[in-house]
Order: C-alpha cells, then sequence, then structure tokens
C-alpha cells in the first residue's frame, strides 16, 4: 500500500471507530436509566398497593403509606401553579413584547440567567427567612408553594418568551394593522397563539417542582406528618372548635410532600423502609415522567394544529 | 454514447481507455476548427459520460457527456436550477455528504482510468486529487497557515520544512503571498472576503490536485476582488484543469477556454468559447446568451 | 336662476346626528387607558425577577451577618475544621467547600467527556432520525427527581463499586458524584450538540472538499467553530454539580470531612463520607435549630458561599451563549 492508501484508510477506520464509541456511550447512558427504573420496581413494585397510597406514615414499615405525602404534594403544587403561572407569562410577555433592547432588559435577562441557575435550596434559605419568618406564613403549605413558584418562575418565563418569538412577523404585523394597542393584540391574538408552547414549558416546570426536596426541608417541611392538611367546607372536629373549615385554612397547614416522604425513608437505617422508599420512588417517578409525557402530547398537537 | 449503469461497468482498463481516447480524438476531429488544422485538439483531463443524477425522484442531472479538456478552463452555464452546480459537485463527490442522492453513468480521470462516481473509488480520495472552491469564501477557524496545511495533514504529509515550503508555493500561487507572509499565524477571519477566497484557493491548490473546481467563487465579492480572481483562474490553467460554474455570462467569456451550456438538467451545447458566445449551434443557446431569458 | 349655495344652507338648516367621532375618540381613550396599565402590569410582574434576586441577596447577608461577626470572615474561609457540635465549635467552609469540590470534579469527569462525546456523535454521525429519537430519551436524565437519583447512588451504585473495592464505606462521594456525573450528561450533551449544529455546513464542506473525514471535520472544524457554546454547556454543567443537593445529601452522607492540614490531599480522596455545602444545610433544616442561634445563622453563611459560587458561572455562561448566538 502506498503511503497515501495507508492514510486513507487509517482515516475510515477512525470514523468507523468514532461510530461505534458515540453509540455505545449513549447506550451506556440509556442503561443507566434503566438500571435505575428497573432497580426502583424490583425493590418498590411490590409494596405498591391502594393501601400504601391511601395510609399515614408510621413506624412500622409495612403500615406506612404516602398519603399525607401525595396530598401534600397535590396542595403545594396547586398554590404553585395559581403563583407561578401569572406571574411568568406577565413577566414573559413583557420582556418579549413590550420592553425595549435597553440596559434595564438586559439587566432583568442576565438576572431570569442567573435565577434559573441558583441552586435550589438557596431558594429555601430565602424563603425560610422571607415567608416562614418575615411574613410570619410559618412551616405552611402557602410557604412551601410560594418558594417553588418562585423557583420555577424563571423557567415559564423562558418557555413564554420562547413561545412568543415563534409566531412570525406577518401575523403580528396584520394584527396591528386593524389598529389594535399593543394589549388587544397579546390578548386576543399572541397569548391564543402561544397557548400551547406555554402549557408545555408551565407542565415541564411543574414536573421539576414536584420533585424538588431540598427547599420544602428547608423551610420546614415535615418528614413525619400523620394527617391532611384541612379541606376547605368539610366538618372540622369537635375538640377544635367545630363547624366547617374555611376555604383556605390547608394553606396555613404543616404538610409533607412525596420526595421529602421518600427522602425520610432512605435515611432510616436498615432493610425495613427501603421497599416504602422505592414504590414512593415509583409513584414520583410516574408523576413526573407522565407530565413530560403529557408535554410532549400537548406541544405536538399544538404543531399540527397551528400552520403558519 | 456508451451508456453504463452504476456499478455495471469495471474501472476501464487500458485497452478500453484507447479505444476511448480514439473515439474522442475522432469527435473532436469533426470540429471545423480542428478539422482545418487550426487548433490542435487538447488532451482530455476527465470524460463525462452519460451522467445523470438524482436528488430523490427528481432527476436534476439528465445524461450529460462532455469531455472535460486538460490544462484549459470549462465553464458551466445556465439559467439557475439548470444542474450546473448539481453537475460539478459529481467530480468531488460532494453529493456523498448527504441522503437520497443516486448517480448513473460516468466520469473517468485521465491517464489515471479511475471513474470518478464508481462507489468502490473511496471519496476522500477523489478529493484530495480534485480539489473545491465555493460559492461563499469559508476559511476554518484557524490561523491563515493552518488553513492551507490543513489538506496536506489530511493527506499524511508530516516534515514541518515540507508543509511550510507547500503552504508558501500554494499562496503564491493564489496570489496572496504579498499580503499575508508577515502575518500567516493570524485568524484567517481578520481577511476581506476577496483574501479569503484567494485563502481558500490556496487551500485546494495545496494538495497538488489534478481538477480544481469553482462553485462561483466571485459571486460574493465586489468587482475588484472578481477582477483579481479571474486572473488568478486563468493563471492556473499551467497547472491544473479547471472546472468553473457562473452564473455571470460575461465571466465565462472572459475566464474560459470551452463553455458547457445547460438548461433543466440537459446539456444543450458545448463548444469552444468564442462560438458559443459569437455563433452559437443551437437556438435555446442563442437565446440565453442574449438575455431573452435568465 | 342658479342659488347661492350659502343661501340655501342658511334657509334650512339641517338638523345633523351626534358625530360618530366622539364616541370613536371614548373608545379611543379608554383601550389606552387599558393599554397603558396593562403595560404597567406586566412591568411589575418582570420587575419581580429582580426582587426575587435583590430579596435573596439581602437575606443571604443580612442572616448571616451575625454569623460573620461571631466567626471572622478570615477563620470562617480558612479554618479546617466545621464542628458547630463541639464544645469549642469551629466554623471553617474549607470541609464544606471540599465535599462540594470532590464530588463535583467526580461528577464533571463523567458528564464533560461523556456528553461530548455523545454531542459529536449527535451532531456529526448519527442520522437525523436516530438523533430526534435519542434527544429528548436522553433529556429524561434531566427529569428524574434528585432523591431518586440518591436512591439509586446509595443502593445500587454503591454497592457495585463496593464489590470493586470492598473497603468502601456505605456513604461515599465517589456514588453520588459518579450517579450526578450521569444526570449532568443532557445538560452538557443538548446545549453542545445544538452549538454545533449551527455551524454552517459550508464550513464542513470546506474540510471535506480537502480530503477530511468526518472526525477530523468534527474536532478540527466544527468544535472550534462552536467553541463559545460549547463552553456555555460545561459551564451550565459546572454549575449544576455545585448546587446539587439531595443526591450527596443521601448518598455522600452528611458528616463534614475531615481536613488534616499536615495531610491535606487525604481530603481529595473520593472513597469516603464527605459533607457538601448542601447536604449541610439540609443537615441542619431536619434537626432543632432555633431562629436566631448562631446554628441558624451558619445555614445562610454557607448558602451565601454557594450562591457567589454559582453566580460567577452562571453569569459566565450566559455571556458565553449570547456570544454563540451572536456568531450564527
Amino acid at each position: 500500500m502506498t503511503p497515501l492508501e495507508r492514510t486513507i484508510r487509517f482515516r475510515r477506520c477512525q470514523d468507523a471507530a468514532f461510530q461505534v464509541l458515540g453509540a455505545s456511550l449513549t447506550v451506556v447512558a440509556l442503561l443507566v436509566l434503566g438500571a435505575l427504573v428497573l432497580d426502583l420496581a424490583k425493590t418498590g413494585l411490590g409494596r405498591l398497593s391502594w393501601s400504601f397510597l391511601t395510609s399515614f406514615p408510621s413506624r412500622k414499615a409495612e403500615q406506612a403509606g404516602i398519603a399525607s405525602a401525595i396530598v401534600g404534594s397535590f396542595y403545594v403544587m396547586i398554590v404553585t401553579a395559581f403563583t407561578a403561572i401569572p406571574l411568568g407569562v406577565a413577566a414573559g410577555v413583557y420582556l418579549e413584547e413590550y420592553s425595549r433592547r435597553n440596559w434595564f432588559t438586559a439587566a432583568i435577562e442576565i438576572n431570569i440567567a442567573n435565577l434559573a441557575g441558583v441552586p435550589s435550596i438557596v431558594y429555601g434559605l430565602m424563603a425560610l427567612s422571607l415567608f416562614v419568618y418575615t411574613f410570619g406564613l410559618g412551616e405552611s403549605i402557602l410557604a412551601g408553594g410560594l418558594t417553588l413558584a418562585l423557583l420555577i418562575l424563571p423557567i415559564v418565563i423562558v418557555a413564554t418568551r420562547e413561545a412568543l418569538r415563534s409566531i412570525p412577523l406577518h401575523i403580528r404585523e396584520a394584527a396591528y394593522a386593524m389598529g389594535a394597542t399593543r394589549w388587544q393584540v397579546v390578548r386576543h391574538h399572541l397569548l391564543p397563539y402561544s397557548t400551547g408552547g406555554i402549557a408545555t414549558g408551565v407542565i415541564i416546570a411543574l414536573s421539576r417542582a414536584i420533585g424538588e426536596t431540598a427547599p420544602l426541608i428547608t423551610i420546614g417541611a415535615l418528614t413525619f406528618i400523620a394527617f391532611l392538611p384541612p379541606t376547605p367546607l368539610t366538618p372540622r372536629p369537635e375538640e377544635d372548635g367545630g363547624g366547617l373549615y374555611g376555604p383556605f385554612e390547608w394553606l396555613d397547614s404543616g404538610f409533607t410532600v412525596l420526595p421529602i416522604q421518600m427522602f425520610n425513608w432512605v435515611s432510616r437505617p436498615g432493610e425495613a423502609f427501603l421497599a416504602n422508599a422505592a414504590a414512593a420512588g415509583i409513584v414520583l417517578i410516574v408523576a413526573t415522567l407522565g407530565l413530560n409525557a403529557l408535554a410532549i402530547v400537548v406541544r405536538s398537537r399544538m404543531r399540527r394544529r397551528i400552520r403558519w | 454514447m456508451v451508456t453504463a449503469g452504476l456499478g455495471t461497468m469495471d474501472c476501464p482498463d487500458a485497452q478500453q481507455v484507447e479505444v476511448r481516447e480514439a473515439a474522442l480524438r475522432e469527435a473532436w476531429a469533426a470540429w471545423p476548427e480542428v478539422a482545418s488544422g487550426r487548433h490542435a485538439p487538447p488532451p482530455i483531463k476527465a470524460d463525462v459520460r452519460s451522467l445523470s443524477f438524482w436528488y430523490g425522484k427528481v432527476q436534476a442531472v439528465k445524461s450529460v457527456s462532455i469531455p472535460i479538456a486538460d490544462r484549459r478552463v470549462t465553464a458551466l452555464i445556465g439559467p439557475s436550477g439548470c444542474g450546473k452546480t448539481t453537475l460539478l459537485r459529481c467530480f468531488n463527490r460532494m453529493h456523498d455528504l448527504y441522503r437520497n442522492t443516486r448517480y448513473e453513468g460516468q466520469i473517468v480521470l485521465h491517464p489515471s482510468g479511475t471513474d470518478i462516481i464508481d462507489r468502490r473509488v473511496n471519496p476522500i480520495e477523489m478529493r484530495m486529487r480534485i480539489g473545491m472552491v465555493f460559492q461563499k469564501p469559508n476559511p476554518f477557524p484557524k490561523s491563515i497557515f493552518e488553513n492551507v496545511a490543513f489538506g496536506l495533514r489530511m493527506k499524511g504529509v508530516r516534515g514541518r520544512s515540507e508543509i511550510a515550503d507547500r503552504v508558501e508555493a500554494a499562496i503564491k500561487a493564489a496570489a496572496l503571498w504579498d499580503e499575508v507572509s508577515d502575518r500567516l499565524r493570524k485568524p484567517a477571519y481578520d481577511l476581506s472576503g476577496g483574501q479569503q477566497q484567494r485563502l481558500c484557493i490556496a487551500r485546494a491548490l495545496a494538495t497538488e490536485p489534478e481538477m480544481v473546481l469553482f462553485d462561483e467563487p466571485t459571486s460574493a465579492l465586489d468587482p475588484v476582488a472578481t477582477a483579481r480572481i479571474e486572473e488568478l483562474v486563468q493563471s492556473l490553467k499551467e497547472r491544473v484543469t479547471v472546472l468553473i460554474v457562473t452564473h455571470n455570462m460575461q465571466q465565462a467569456g472572459r475566464v474560459s477556454d470551452f463553455t458547457a451550456f445547460m438548461y433543466l438538467g440537459e446539456m444543450v451545447e458545448f463548444d469552444r468559447t468564442e462560438k458559443v458566445f459569437q455563433n452559437p449551434g443551437k437556438q435555446l443557446t442563442e437565446q440565453y446568451i442574449s438575455g431573452r431569458f435568465g | 336662476m342658479v342659488q347661492p349655495r350659502e343661501s340655501a344652507q342658511a334657509a334650512t338648516p339641517v338638523e345633523r346626528p351626534v358625530p360618530r367621532a366622539d364616541a370613536a375618540a371614548a373608545l379611543r381613550v379608554r383601550r389606552a387607558i387599558v393599554d397603558r396599565a396593562m403595560q404597567g402590569v406586566l412591568a411589575l410582574a418582570a420587575a419581580s425577577s429582580i426582587a426575587v434576586t435583590l430579596g435573596i441577596v439581602y437575606i443571604l447577608i443580612s442572616e448571616s451577618v451575625p454569623f460573620f461577626r461571631a466567626v471572622g470572615l478570615k477563620d470562617f474561609l480558612t479554618d479546617t475544621m466545621w464542628t458547630p457540635q463541639f464544645a469549642v465549635p469551629r466554623y471553617g467552609i474549607v470541609p464544606l467547600l471540599t465535599g462540594t469540590l470532590v464530588t463535583t470534579m467526580v461528577a464533571l469527569a463523567v458528564a464533560l467527556p461523556v456528553g461530548t462525546i455523545i454531542a459529536i456523535w449527535l451532531s456529526e454521525f448519527a442520522p437525523a432520525r436516530l438523533r430526534e429519537t435519542v434527544k429528548p430519551v436522553l433529556e429524561l436524565l434531566a427529569a428524574v427527581p434528585t432523591v431518586v437519583y440518591g436512591y439509586f447512588a446509595l443502593l445500587f451504585v454503591t454497592p457495585l463499586l463496593q464489590r470493586l473495592w470492598p473497603g468502601l464505606p456505605t456513604f461515599n462521594m465517589l456514588g453520588a458524584g459518579l450517579v450526578m456525573g450521569v444526570m449532568i450528561i443532557p445538560y452538557v450533551s443538548s446545549l453542545s450538540e445544538d452549538a454545533m449544529r449551527a455551524v454552517p455546513m459550508l464550513l464542513r464542506e470546506g474540510s471535506f472538499a480537502v480530503g477530511g473525514n468526518k472526525i477530523v471535520t468534527a474536532t478540527r472544524v466544527v468544535f472550534p467553530a462552536a467553541l463559545s457554546g460549547i463552553a456555555a454547556a460545561y459551564v451550565l454543567g459546572i454549575s449544576r454539580a455545585v448546587g446539587e443537593t439531595m443526591i450527596v445529601a443521601v448518598a455522600a452522607g452528611q458528616q463534614p470531612l475531615i481536613v488534616d492540614p499536615a495531610r491535606p490531599l487525604d481530603a481529595l480522596n473520593p472513597g469516603q463520607p464527605g459533607a457538601t455545602i448542601t447536604a449541610f444545610i439540609v443537615s441542619v433544616s431536619l434537626g432543632d435549630v432555633q431562629h436566631g442561634e448562631i446554628g441558624y445563622q451558619a445555614i445562610f453563611a454557607a448558602g451565601l458561599t454557594l450562591f457567589v459560587a454559582t453566580l460567577g458561572f452562571n453569569v459566565a455562561g450566559y455571556l458565553l451563549r449570547k456570544r454563540f448566538r451572536q456568531a450564527y
């Protein structure tokens, strides 16, 4: 073989070798995910049952369940969603449609980029001092929900901006050409068209919030909660005063969430609670992956409906 | 004309090459200019035989057969979408980088007799022997020196002094040496558009190719830079065969020895440049030249 | 005879209806007010993001001021022992910082090379359909709740590692770091791949035209051209690793490292338990620390350190991303 032929043969081998390397590393990464799911299933699937989902935590592993954790997660998500969605979408609309390119807007953009990268536990610290103590909200669902809302706010803002950015210029110009004010264009055209993209971003943000543990531990979500927050307009027990619970008393209640419950069980020495932890992990993963899948479905539905 | 499907004809052996050469000499001899003795038939560098090309189901080049003369400039002209760039990119197997592409026919290189588009022929080797200059200057994000040296390193050239010598020779051949000799290690992006394009020409020349393909090399440049590149292309004739696609008819007239006019994927007319421009044989050619459509 | 028009008009005054211009004007004014009001509301929402940052900074600083007054900045930064429980408590952040450093290093040793190779493969080698299928699945790695990763690191990865190294303690920074690395892979690979795909095909063709093959084109032409985007991806990965809490809290233990000034490099061994800054904050929050005590203030001092560290990375990442977007 001439030297040139050798060089060319070497170059082809290089390409083939890298193909193998790249593909195998990708497979390995995905295998790790698979191993995680399988390991959880192996340990925890047996423990999953209706009684597990509806029991409170207990010192006896076989009797412990995630009822309070699920309900707590649900209530906290409600507060988070009701806070983060309006605030985040409004901020995103302002930054994308109203603000001009000056130093102030650039400062806000850098700020949001930083907030997206601030460790979640720092949000917990801020919430501990501000919400729990200064505002006097205590270690409550309201405080927890607000904390997570601030945490996912940057995600919602960025998702809103991206969704608005994807609306082509000629649609906006057509709306303005009809004599509409900026708010009217936003309200009647831009927001409706970008709902799909915004919804996708919100769902992904909420799926992140469901899995958050550290900030809620920091503000004092307890790890052993054997009660449910008071459902609005249900009877209050006699010893607490009788009558009905008000519509907002649940906000004030102590709580726990699913990831914290799992953390608590993992931290216990001994084998007994590991199955519980694994089962809780399965529920968590199903919820998270379910939400991610929902986001993908929403995104592809929206793509099909709107054709620019 | 000889037709051959992909892979059904072997790389021509020496005897077949000779037969083909003889047939071509006959064809050349039929030309009035050659018959009258005023011009000797030039040797063939690349013989395009019934070349067809498909993007998916769309046939972009329809059975084109032309001879590319050795160490002359051949121009491909025609309106947008006629297939001239597609034809050009067959020569260095650029289409192999993309999916859903199919070649048919042959491009036979002389004197080696290699069929460029035979699947068994390695495209990397082809690209070392046939260089390309693109429409927009595309220097690498490296120094001027490293840009030109890149092809040499691909070929496996190692000695530092050998690389330095060949880089200098290539930059000189591209008429760029005086402007960059003192800043070879500076980034290529510092150069102006025209200088970058000459750098790309130097890069193509560094591997001492047999043929250089130019794909509308001056369409992104100003008239002064364009004039310099046209001068350069003419000067390259002595060492390499040039095949140039151009949208600019006047440029084809200034720069080339032979001109091929394509329309909608077909080769309409191929002849010496003076003949195509002053006395075209086909009416379609005449209409294009005179600007009746474009 | 022709009548002058004036007299005709003067003779017959016409009852004109209420001009429509007035009603239209009123509507326009109302709409303008609404538009202005909404602009104000939306601006407030945008400004709230600044309020959040200001809030974080103010709270972190103000809550840790008493701590720094008691402990002293110099001692905080240079003392090699973190022992709040001792009779004579010491508050040096070096052990926690080292814990963060070691786990981050292990994670990056996995995520950076693997993420980059996967990105190059996806961008330059894999066929488009495969890429579109693999990318979202890879991003699922980042969607798994971190406490689940912590479980995985403690109960699957560590036993596996213990088979290779029998002396490995149950809580160790190696297992936690490796799992953290796997979690960060999609952060690195997705952003890097986006950066590389943004490099125009023309540049690649220039390399192929001169005899280059795929891997040479990818590493010597595409990678340098996409460098600022890839650097942004790396920085994002670092920031994520530094801020991670639950994986290390579960699997690396909550005991701060013992940093022996005589043998400092011992602390860098990942085969031992070591609390990170984040794990420390969690461990305090789980216990009974009263508002106003030095233990409470210590977590704010730790949080402040964390915030400053990630702030640097986040801003750097943002600026790098802007540079990469502008290039193309």
